[in-house]
This record gives C-alpha cells, sequence and structure tokens, in this order.
C-alpha cells in the first residue's frame, strides 16, 4: 500500500465524525452556544494560537504558553516517575527482600486514585507547579513500575546463567540483561503512563493551578464558552497523541532487534 | 594434575512440594585429563546435565568436591566456557556482540571488541552474519555463535549441553566434524553431555557411560578410534554394540525393580 492511501486511511473517521458534527450543530436542534460546530471550534482555536480577532478573548495568542506549561508539568512529573519506577521496578523484580518490605505498602497506594491526592497535595504544595507536578508523577509512577517488575521477572533465566557463565557481575547482571530483557515490557509501562501524565496535569490544573490548557479549559467552562473548552481538550488530545507518538518512535529505536520476531514489528 | 576433578559427588534434590528427596546423583567421582573430549552419555534423567551445571558452577553438590584446574567451584565464571542446549543469545545484541559480550563486561572499547570478535566467528563459519540479530538466524547458526562465544573465553575446559540436540541431521553433522577441529586445533578440555551414543562415539576421546535414577558412572570406555571416525567401520560397531548392551540391560534392571 502507498504512503499516500495509507494516510487517507487514518483521516477517514475522524473527517467522518467532524462532518456529521457540522451538520449537527448547524441543525438547530440544540443551541449553538451548547454544542459549536467544528468550523467555530476551529476559528476560536485559531485566535487562540495565533490571536487574529480576538474571540478567544483574554486567551487571544496565549496557546502556546498555555501548551508548554502543561508540557512543562507533564515532562517533570513523567521525568520524576520514569527513573523512580524504573529503578523502583528492577529492584523489587531482582531482589526478593526488596519486594517482600517495599511491595505490599505500594500495592496499598496503588488502587487509591491519584485524584484523591489533590486535597492533601494542595496543602503541602500550594497553588503551583508542585502539586500538579505531584499529580502526574503518582498517575504515571504505578503502571511504569508494574510492568518494569513484570519485565524483569519474566526475564529469561538462561540468558542470566549464559551472561554469569561468562563472569558477570550481579551489577552487570542488572545492567547488561535484566534492564535490556524488561525493556520491551517497560515501553509498555511508558506508553499506559504518559496517557495518565496528561490526564493528571488537566485534572490538576482545572483544580490546583492558575495556568495551562486544562485551567483555559475550566475557566471557559464558568464563561460558558463551549467553543473554548472543546479547543482545549483538542489541543489536550493532539499533545497525548503527538507524546505517544514520540515513545513510539523511541521504542521502535531501542527495540529494532524484535525486528521480524513479534506480531508488533510488522507495524509500519 | 587432571583439569577436572570430581569426588565423591552426590545431589540430593529436595522436593518441597511433595516432601520427598531425590537422590539424583550418588557418589560419582571421574577425572578429566587436560585436552580430553569426554562424553557423558546417558538417558534423559540420568543426572548427566546437573553434573555438568555442578562443573559450571550453577549447582551445588549436596557431597563431595568439583575441582577444575585444581581450585574448588564455587559458582559460574569465565574459566569454564558453557554451550547450552539453546544457544541463549541476547536477542537485543546482534551476532559480533554476542560472541564479544565477556568482553563488553570487562569493559572493552567497541572496536577492539569488534576486532576480538572476528576471530572466533570467521572459526564457526559465520562471516557475513557479524550484524545479524538472533532472530534472524537458524537452529544451526545461532548454535555456532553460542560457541563462538565459549571459545572467545579461551576457557580452560569447554562445557557443552547436548548442544546439537535440536539439530537437524545433515546440521547436527556439520556441526560435530567443525567442533572436532575446533578443539583439536585449540586444544582444550571438553566434557560433551549427550543422549546419542553415535554423537558420543563419534566426538569422545572417552566415553562415560550414565545410569539413572540415581545417577552413577557404569562404565568408562576409551575410545582410540582414528579421526574423522569412520561410523560404519566394524571397531565403531563394536563399541556402539557394547554401549547399546550396556543402556539395554540397565533398562530392564529398572523395569524389574519398578515391578518388585
Amino acid at each position: 500500500m502507498t504512503a499516500l492511501s495509507k494516510s487517507w486511511e487514518r483521516a477517514v473517521v475522524p473527517l467522518f465524525i467532524l462532518a456529521a458534527w457540522e451538520v449537527f450543530s448547524r441543525s438547530g436542534f440544540l443551541p449553538a452556544a451548547l454544542l459549536p460546530a467544528p468550523s467555530v471550534v476551529l476559528h476560536t482555536w485559531g485566535d487562540w494560537i495565533f490571536g487574529f480577532d480576538e474571540t478567544s478573548q483574554g486567551n487571544t495568542g496565549r496557546w502556546f504558553a498555555d501548551a508548554l506549561s502543561s508540557a512543562t508539568r507533564v515532562a517533570a512529573g513523567y521525568g520524576i516517575a520514569v527513573v523512580s519506577g524504573v529503578l523502583l521496578g528492577i529492584a523489587i523484580g531482582w531482589w526478593r527482600w526488596v519486594e517482600r518490605t517495599v511491595e505490599p505498602t505500594i500495592q496499598m497506594l496503588r488502587p487509591v486514585p491519584p485524584v484523591s491526592w489533590i486535597p492533601l497535595a494542595i496543602i503541602w504544595f500550594g497553588i503551583a507547579n508542585k502539586p500538579a507536578i505531584f499529580l502526574v508523577f503518582l498517575g504515571a509512577f504505578f503502571p511504569i513500575l508494574m510492568n518494569t517488575i513484570h519485565g524483569v521477572k519474566t526475564a529469561d533465566r538462561n540468558l542470566i546463567r549464559a551472561a554469569s557463565m561468562m563472569g558477570a557481575t550481579e551489577q552487570q547482571l542488572l545492567r547488561h540483561v535484566v534492564f535490556p530483557a524488561a525493556l520491551p515490557s517497560i515501553f509498555a509501562g511508558l506508553r499506559i503512563g504518559i496517557g495518565a501524565a496528561w490526564m493528571l496535569t488537566v485534572t490538576a490544573e482545572m483544580v490546583a493551578v492558575k495556568s495551562g490548557l486544562g485551567y483555559v479549559l475550566w475557566d471557559s467552562y464558568y464563561f460558558l464558552r463551549y467553543d473554548l473548552v472543546l479547543a482545549a481538550m483538542a489541543s489536550i488530545g493532539l499533545l497525548g497523541y503527538a507524546t505517544d507518538a514520540l515513545i513510539k518512535v523511541l521504542m521502535s529505536a531501542a527495540l529494532h532487534w524484535q525486528h521480524g520476531s513479534t506480531l508488533q514489528s510488522r507495524e509500519g | 594434575m587432571a583439569s577436572i576433578d570430581l569426588q565423591n559427588i552426590t545431589k540430593i534434590f529436595r522436593d518441597a512440594k511433595r516432601k520427598r528427596d531425590l537422590l539424583a546423583i550418588d557418589n560419582v567421582s571421574l577425572s578429566v585429563e587436560k585436552n580430553e573430549f569426554l562424553c557423558l552419555l546417558g538417558s534423559s534423567g540420568c543426572g548427566k546435565s546437573t553434573l555438568l551445571n555442578m562443573i559450571a558452577g550453577f549447582e551445588k553438590p549436596t557431597e563431595g568436591t568439583v575441582t577444575v584446574g585444581g581450585k574448588p567451584v564455587d559458582g559460574p565464571g569465565a574459566d569454564r566456557g558453557m554451550v547450552f542446549q539453546q544457544a541463549n543469545l541476547m536477542p537485543w545484541l546482534p551476532v559480533w556482540e554476542n560472541v564479544a559480550f565477556h568482553l563488553r563486561l570487562k569493559g572493552w572499547r567497541k572496536a577492539d571488541r569488534r576486532d576480538a570478535a572476528q576471530e572466533y566467528i570467521d572459526m564457526v563459519g559465520l562471516r557475513g552474519f557479524e550484524n545479524h540479530f538472533p532472530a534472524e538466524l537458524s537452529g544451526g547458526m545461532s548454535q555456532r555463535v553460542g560457541i563462538a562465544r565459549a571459545l572467545l573465553l579461551n576457557p580452560q575446559v569447554i562445557l557443552m549441553d547436548e548442544p546439537f540436540a535440536a539439530l537437524d541431521a545433515q546440521t547436527k553433522m556439520d556441526m560435530q566434524e567443525e567442533l572436532v577441529a575446533i578443539w583439536q586445533k585449540q586444544r582444550c578440555t571438553v566434557v560433551f553431555v549427550t543422549h546419542s551414543v553415535d554423537e558420543a562415539l563419534v566426538l569422545g576421546t572417552r566415553v562415560a557411560v550414565m545410569t539413572s535414577r540415581p545417577g552413577r558412572i557404569r562404565e568408562l570406555i576409551a575410545l582410540d578410534l582414528p579421526r574423522p571416525r569412520d561410523t560404519t567401520g566394524p571397531r565403531f560397531n563394536d563399541h556402539k554394540r557394547h554401549i547399546l548392551n550396556l543402556i539395554r540391560e540397565e533398562g530392564m534392571q529398572q523395569r524389574q525393580a519398578a515391578v518388585a
């Protein structure tokens, strides 16, 4: 199949939804303010980004600043979650005593929805970046941790035997065998984690922060600007999609050795 | 001094689930001389792999001592190269990195590792496949990488655990020939575990015929057949008949013991 017809395939479903939505909004079945047509949303979004006619009022031309503050929170919280989740996951998966001492506590904290930490996060960190980063961390940490543990535990024992036959120390086993063996599973955790990270940064911005895409979304709701609400939702979706795509690129570069041996490797 | 010395080895596996102990190896003593090619021959479950794993240091004997080059074995180490039944290559590393994995652990620079690997890649006939990944190799090629990897350690002894068991007959014959050539060239000690009488007779300078449950050495047979071995010659067949008789007797005794 050619690249052109493939990208056309991707566009079919979104274009159909947009067209149906446009027709539905213009039919007058609902008041236009409650479900703005895609063309209206696009116009407002355009002004939010480029600031040409102030349809988005105070937000005009401020999209990049808003997106950047959300993305910064995601990056900070997610970064902390990746480092700590992978390191702790390897430790729990490898050493039985770490598993025995640490895992019960973690398994008790895991079912607590990250959102329910908001009151404490505000008390501890105030209204600013920190509570949002904390929530993003909580959301991304557990999927990364669980998948890392799984990856370490399912590493092929024979590879560890082979490496110790070649004189590997425990530290070398972890670095040269266990970590690469767990990498496919770790990447699965990274992809789940990035979704959770965007979800929580937006939630935090609605409640505990006064900037970012989530803040604009909630603020516009108070002013009944559903066109802006929808533009914010679309922005979040697009940025989430872009970061996931970035992780997928990293993944296929890091896991290129799976080429031809897994179903996933068939993907273009 | 013997290259490998097993003294009064007994191995008992504790089966915690069934609260029962299994005597896997019963008082085995065996010396392997330098440059010898010893084949451990026995049916599956006779403890031959367990014996090999104890020389490798993956398992500890319940009683008795294992020494290699005069030093007691207390864990796996690069002085004993092992070739496994499955090649056990790191799937994320290309062929040359797998061969030179030991040097990676020792912190060698990439260019030096690459140069060092080439000699062994050529030795096992894999020139041109240096940058292939394990998923792209056939079973025979993977085993060649495993052999090259063990040879690069330049070990005193090479331990082989049925490395050709999963290969087709033709590939197996080629690999056996090449292994003998490499052994003759490298002058190392080989302990080779197999369940195939023919394989033991083609490869070994000595064959240790093992009995099963508990594992004991039934007979040690020195082979003074010229190489390459004529697998249809009368002397080869005499040895083969003798070993098959041992195995048959063993099976009969076991069945009788099971009935009684």
